[in-house]
């Protein structure tokens, strides 16, 4: 077998040294009753021509040459070609977690770049080497907050991506962490300051907030933030379009911010893998999760990374650890890297001007639902028909039209959410707008 | 003279901060095809930032040149062995790669309709099957991100479980040679740890787990083999003692290279498990991720499993949101999806008989090295292992030699050093796993290697101990990065 690097008679000789008469007999101190008895049920192995074939098949089973207006939590931007370019580097790609500094400034290197850049891009402090994604992001951030204000309740606004709050609560509900949610305003879209501040009490750990919310809507973070911190509770910010963060301010406000870097370059692979950060105020340090990649020196004095404060983590404080999360995401955050670099300052503001533009154009044809100011995605009520039908009209002229939102707000049934980036065609916006109008 | 590695020039490289001239762009835009928007009437003038202070301004030669140089100051497989203990460091075939980068796989929206994604959804289906066929369990999913994550969901599935049957108990007991992500997930899914400690020889001791299960004990979490590679030949009565009283059998999955197709865990009692595809199935690690923990699951758990589930509706796929047992979700969509794509790929490369015989040649790398270093190095546990071997510093630390010294010794070979200080069991651990995509010529100048240094750990002990030497950094200052962090690059 091509993966397996000997030949019979090395296999020999290794048995001879090992003094065994045959690889069974390797395995003879098993217990006979856990043995299994048979040959795996698996087919025999194939070529590379034939699972290149194979998966091929499988792809055209999916989507193809569809235009697109999905985006809610994950969207569709150009990668860079600098990026693959990159990350297919076996010294990048087949390396570990860079336990052993000396042979790893590469990873370190590029993880401490990223951790720069996430505090250029969010305005905070400090920042660790990334977390699975921006769902388990979330109630990382929910922990660190109860923990940095000895109160257990957490706060979480209706306009959070559906699928976090359900993560959310599947973290909480064993770790007497109450979740409860706040709403929206049914014209604006944005956060429900009142509803807010009705539900606040001393209890309470952390408002966790979207911006820009799940239906696009760039939200009143720095209102949720006052009413946070006057009830001695912390401010979440939660963001999933990584790209919004090219021309929107940075969220000074926020105590902690946690969110999903897709859409710098991580191809939307059906749900996965992606990248999370969690990034902080200085104050909050020690409470991080996760990795930190931290500048020092060699014992020649020159500058050098490693990995650092693991006193927080599971191999050294076991089940007092702030989480048990072990990995980051390095290969997905060194795309991230590679990402923020080519576009670089101006690039990525001009990359989000882009997109503003585009979702504004499909919004010139077909009017949003809200009236709050939103950045690549917005909510429209379908007219007419449902939006399944609509959808199912769309898909004929090989259009994905907008998510339908009655899945996760019944309230919006109506709905249908709808996104425009840097790579969504005038021509599919005016042939999408044909249908639904 | 070392005959694996030649010292060479590496170039020298800043931080891309440093290299940052304003004006200098890697990038270019389409021309927008609509018309432009202004920022500030469309956002509101304080909702837009000034710019990004501080993000890189370069060229894309130098944005390339930038990161190769950067890449070629780390090791890596494919430079050669791995042997870290516990991590299974095996070969990344190229092909999943290729395949995971599949315009329609690569590019498929999650919440794209069901009809236009039943190609991703029979890639799951077949990923799920194979794995139930490997563990000998009867479900699997594919939502959790890594390993840690899935040991997070096998333990809130045994929570449900005992949940529903009344009572969801208190602590989880953990081995005192496990993985320190056990303890951290039972602590994160509501549970007391209870430590138990191993054996004189190192394995489960039978008669303090007869005393210790009691009605207050929710499941044991155990690796097998364990981390000292060797496999719990009692684990069947392990499995009855826990069942007798109720509680349940959790196993990592971390070492499940030494039994794929030799012996399947829903076959020795084993309730809940999760698997590590970057480990076992040889999605690449990437310098920390990403990984994928599946967790596979007896029967029972079936209803308890994350939401959705795949479920076959006639002739097509689709996804089931409507569980009333479930533990909820672990993480948005259906999970890491692209490292799937390569776990098949790998599965389907070998086929059954292939993975094996990986198995087998896995083990006999590590039987092999342990017959070969014996002579050089303690070995504490005496018992057979199987895919890892772990020895102890004892006698080099009579020589003020410490596993950490040998480990650092050995990049000067030209190794990846092996894993350090783990198990806690071990006093002064080397844990070694070759994996089975070493071959002979690899693992015999490891040997050498190991040989060597033991050797110089006798004349010359300082030489081991202020090593490496030969690389491009050298030890660095853990002390003062924990003590005065420095996270992030700043302007001087």
């Amino acid at each position: 077998m091509r993966y397996l690097p000997k030949s019979d008679s090395e296999r020999r000789q290794m048995l001879d040294a090992c003094g065994v008469s045959s690889a069974e007999e390797l395995f003879a101190h098993l217990p006979e009753a856990v043995r299994l008895q048979r040959p795996l049920a698996l087919d025999p192995g194939i070529s590379e021509y034939e699972i290149v074939q194979y998966f091929r098949d499988r792809a055209a089973q999916n989507a193809n040459g569809y235009a697109s207006f999905l985006g809610a939590g994950v969207y569709n931007h150009f990668r860079p070609v600098l990026v693959d370019t990159v990350v297919s580097r076996g010294e990048f790609l087949t390396s570990y977690t860079p336990y052993q500094a000396e042979i790893s400034q590469g990873t370190l290197t590029t993880i401490f770049e990223f951790q720069t850049m996430i505090c250029q891009l969010t305005g905070m402090d400090v920042a660790n080497a990334s977390m699975y994604d921006g769902s388990t992001a979330v109630p990382e951030a929910a922990m660190m907050a109860v923990r940095a204000t000895g109160r257990g309740r957490v706060l979480v606004a209706r306009s959070v991506h559906p699928e976090y709050r359900e993560v959310l609560r599947t973290y909480a509900k064993n770790q007497g962490m109450p979740v409860e949610e706040f709403g929206f305003v049914p014209e604006t879209g944005a956060i429900d300051l009142e509803d807010l501040e009705h539900k606040m009490d001393p209890l309470t750990a952390a408002v966790i907030v979207q911006s820009p919310n799940f239906f696009g809507i760039v939200d009143q973070v720095k209102a949720a933030a006052e009413i946070a911190h006057k009830h001695g509770a912390l401010l979440v910010m939660v963001f999933t379009e990584a790209v919004s963060l090219g021309i929107l301010e940075p969220p000074a406000d926020a105590d902690i911010v946690a969110g999903e870097l897709q859409s710098f370059a991580i191809s939307p692979s059906y749900g996965g893998p992606y990248a999370g950060i969690i990034a902080t105020k200085e104050k909050y340090l020690r409470q991080v999760p996760g990795r930190l990649v931290g500048q020092s020196v060699d014992s020649r004095g020159k500058r050098a990374f490693c990995l650092t404060l693991a006193t927080r983590e599971q191999h050294i404080r076991r089940e007092k650890a702030t989480s048990n999360i072990c990995t980051n995401q390095a290969l997905m955050a060194l795309m991230a890297t590679v990402f923020m670099t080519v576009y670089g300052k101006d690039g990525l503001r001009e990359l989000a001007a882009q997109n503003l533009a585009k979702a504004h154009y499909l919004a010139g044809k077909v009017k949003p639902r809200f009236s709050a100011p939103f950045f690549n995605e917005f909510v429209a009520r379908v007219e007419g028909k449902s939006p399944g039908d609509l959808n199912k009209a769309l898909l004929k002229k090989k259009i994905i039209g907008g998510l339908p939102l009655g899945r996760f707000y019944p309230e919006l049934a109506d709905s249908v959410l709808l996104c425009a980036t840097e790579m969504t065609k005038r021509s599919d916006m005016d042939r999408l707008a044909e249908v639904a109008l | 003279m070392i005959e694996k590695v030649t010292p060479h020039l590496s170039q020298n490289e800043l931080l891309i901060f440093e290299r940052s001239s304003p004006g200098k762009k890697a990038y270019q835009l389409p021309e927008l095809d609509v018309p432009p928007v202004d920022a500030s009437e469309a956002l509101g003038a304080a909702n837009v930032r000034a710019g990004i202070e501080g993000f890189p301004e370069v060229s894309e030669v130098e944005a390339i040149r930038h990161f190769t140089r950067l890449s070629t100051w780390n090791y890596a497989i494919d430079y050669g062995m791995y042997p870290l203990g516990s991590c299974t460091m095996k070969y990344n075939p190229r092909i999943n790669e290729l395949v995971a980068r599949t315009e329609g796989l690569a590019w498929a929206h999650p919440y794209q309709p069901e009809a236009q994604a039943q190609g991703s959804m029979e890639v799951m289906a077949k990923l799920e099957a194979a794995l139930a066929e490997i563990t000998g369990m009867d479900a699997v999913t594919l939502q959790p991100a890594a390993g840690a994550h899935g040991e997070l969901t096998g333990i809130l599935l045994i929570r449900a479980l005992l949940q529903k049957r009344g009572n969801p108990r208190k602590k989880i007991l953990i081995p005192d040679s496990a993985h320190g992500t056990n303890p951290a997930t039972a602590a994160i899914a509501g549970y007391a740890v209870e430590n138990i400690k191993s054996s004189e020889s190192g394995v489960l001791d039978m008669a303090a787990l007869e005393q210790i299960v009691n009605a207050d004990v929710a499941a044991l979490m155990v690796t097998n083999p364990n981390t000292l590679g060797v496999f719990e030949e009692n684990i069947a009565q392990v499995a009855e003692i826990l069942h007798r009283k109720g509680a349940m059998l959790y196993m990592d999955g971390a070492n499940m290279n030494a039994l794929v197709g030799i012996a399947r865990p829903g076959d020795f009692g084993v309730d809940v498990m999760h698997l590590n595809l970057h480990k076992t199935f040889s999605t690449p690690h990437g310098g920390g991720g990403p990984g994928a923990g599946p967790v596979a699951v007896k029967k029972m758990f079936e209803p308890f499993l994350p939401t959705p589930r795949l479920r076959r509706a006639g002739k097509k796929w689709a996804f089931d949101y409507k569980r009333k047992h479930s533990i909820g979700r672990v993480k948005a969509f259906y999970g890491n999806f692209g490292v799937v794509v390569r776990a098949l790929a790998y599965i389907l490369a070998h086929g059954g008989p292939g993975l094996r015989n990986a198995t087998v040649d896995a083990v006999l790398n590590a039987v092999y090295i342990r017959k070969q270093l014996e002579p050089y190095f303690d070995l504490p546990y005496s018992q057979p292992n199987m895919h890892e071997v772990v020895f102890s510093d004892d006698r080099q630390a009579k020589l003020g030699v410490r596993t950490g010294d040998i480990a650092k010794r050995l990049i000067d070979y030209g190794f990846h050093p092996y894993t350090v200080s783990f198990p806690l069991i071990v006093h002064g651990a080397l844990m070694i796993e070759p994996t089975e995509t070493e071959g002979k010529q690899e693992i015999d100048q490891f040997v050498s290697a190991m040989i060597a240094i033991a050797k110089e750990a006798e004349s010359d002990p300082q030489l081991v101990k202020s090593a490496p030497h030969g690389t491009r950094t050298s030890r660095v200052d853990e002390v003062t990065a924990a003590r005065k962090p420095i996270l992030r690059w700043k302007p001087a």
